[in-house]
């Protein structure tokens, strides 16, 4: 009997390792690497005239979208363009001179706080370069 | 050997298969009749309207490319080149969307007469798995359009799913397939949508329909207890042929109603996802899913201290978790706590009805 005992638990010790070893790669097959990326730390936004005074865009900042503002005295501001509730992407409103995401209806200002709606924390913000009539947006990596 | 070639070939059949035991069980197989019978087709609805998405699908598969290059393309082929296209895509989409009205009736029926009670407890927990695979086969079908409302809504949904403390970004990458919605999102739902769900859905529906078989349909308590009082046994139909046939004009009119729709109102493919573009204003999930839109919706950024989408997000998976151990909790039919679970059931259902309208009048 204790023979027994002692081949069911050798037999099951194999059993479950020869499971694990079949569901270890699969479960890390499933996971999608790690790209690692070269951290984006400075984009094209525009160029200096594309943009009227209270008027705002999307550009590309790397695999994220960004939102760039002019307002309406003319300077520049540039956001994160996700909004920080549940990841959609956000736009400039010209009517209410705010900053809307349409999924579920959050407002910022022009300066990235969050004032009304659902988002959690306010927009982060980047910094904006104008240098011969092109508009830089960088962050620091 | 004599007779008839078909008697022959049955006895030939029945004699390898064993197939007269099939026919003797649907000889025996009996359906109550009384007042709230009508609550029995819905099961039988659904599976009726799941086989039509079975066979739309499939079809659809033959010309749709799950690439994010390809998928919208593809639709907009199937839509407006391929002959009957927009019928099989349109029947796909409009049929989903009774299954899931059926679905959730069908639960609620369930619940309301209190058919999960003991023996059945394990039909509801497999109901509820059911449930469950037929909100991720909308969700993942959602997105294979590729259109902009699908984007933002799987967006959305991943984001939900992300936010589960510990293991939150372990399932958002193994959901997106990486940390953003891309096209490895959508190669990844269509393997969901057209290989992993269905096969759980097959093992876990053929568990429902053996237990439905082996205890027969639930008689509500207050049916029960009539016939007790009354000392008669309830009436019964036999399945077959009488509840077979019936059930049968109700499969007829579901897709006579199918297909008219599916013509006037054939189902819209929206503009192509840009994953750089704002989310549209009007942006809202699927009916289904709108209570729930329009909760996370209406929280704001904090409620004491925490943040109104995980309060959220919390709230409904308690809910759910509660919902779905319903029948051990409400053990005593009759007991004034049993009420309790029926009023429970009605405050569920005027939420979920009353948050869906919502979400349509506010967008």
């Amino acid at each position: 009997m204790r023979r027994r005992r002692w081949l069911n638990a050798f037999l099951g010790t194999s059993a479950g390792a020869m499971v694990a070893s079949i569901l270890y790669p699969v479960v890390r097959y499933l996971v999608p690497p790690e790209l690692p990326e070269a951290p984006t730390t400075r984009a094209l936004a525009a160029r200096e005239d594309e943009l009227r005074p209270n008027q705002g865009r999307l550009f590309r900042f790397g695999s994220r979208p960004g939102l760039l503002l002019r307002l309406p005295d003319g300077s520049y501001r540039a956001y994160d363009g996700t909004c920080t509730h549940l990841n959609c992407t956000v736009q400039y409103r010209p009517d209410l001179r705010q900053i809307w995401c349409a999924c579920h209806n959050g407002y910022y200002d022009v300066g990235g706080r969050n004032v009304s709606g659902p988002p959690p924390r306010p927009l982060d913000a980047w910094e904006v370069h104008v240098a011969n009539g092109e508009v830089v947006v960088t962050r620091k990596a | 050997m004599s007779g008839l070639p078909a008697a022959r070939a049955w006895a030939w059949l029945d004699e390898r298969a064993g197939l007269s035991a099939l026919g003797e069980l649907a000889r025996h197989k009996r359906v109550p009749l009384h007042r709230h019978s009508l609550w029995y087709y819905l099961g039988g609805m659904a599976l009726f309207l799941f086989s039509i998405q079975v066979g739309t699908g499939i079809l659809l598969l033959l010309y749709y490319r799950g690439s994010a290059g390809e998928a919208f393309e593809s639709v907009q082929f199937i839509m407006a080149k391929v002959p009957f296209g927009w019928l099989i895509r349109s029947l796909h989409s409009w049929s989903a969307n009774v299954l899931m009205f059926v679905v959730f009736a069908h639960m609620f029926s369930t619940f309301f007469l209190k058919s999960y009670r003991r023996p059945r407890e394990l039909t509801w927990f497999t109901g509820m798995g059911l449930l469950g695979l037929m909100l991720a086969f909308g969700f993942s079908g959602y997105l294979l359009p590729w259109n902009t409302l699908a984007f933002f809504a799987t967006q959305v949904g991943t984001e939900v799913a992300g936010s589960v403390p510990v293991v939150g970004r372990f399932i958002l990458r193994l959901l997106r397939g990486g940390d953003q919605v891309t096209g490895g999102t959508l190669t990844r739902f269509y393997g969901i949508h057209v290989a992993v769900l269905p096969a759980l859905t097959t093992v876990v529906l053929g568990l429902h329909l053996v237990l439905v078989q082996k205890h027969g349909m639930s008689v509500p308590p207050g049916v029960e207890e009539e016939s007790r009082r009354e000392g008669r046994a309830p009436r019964t139909l036999p399945f077959v042929p009488s509840f077979l046939l019936r059930d049968a004009i109700g499969w007829c009119a579901a897709l006579g109603v199918l297909a008219a729709l599916a013509a006037l109102f054939p189902w819209e493919l929206g503009t192509k996802a840009d994953p750089f573009a704002a989310a549209p204003a009007g942006i809202r999930p699927e009916w289904y899913f709108g209570f729930m839109f329009q909760t996370l919706k209406m929280l704001p950024g904090h409620v004491l201290g925490v943040e109104g989408e995980l309060l959220g997000i919390a709230a409904f998976t308690v809910g759910a978790l509660v919902w779905l151990v319903a029948p051990l909790l409400d053990r005593r039919p009759g007991h004034p706590a049993s009420r309790a679970f029926t009023v429970l059931g009605w405050a569920v259902l005027a939420y979920i009805v009353a948050f869906t309208v919502l979400m349509y009048v506010r967008n």
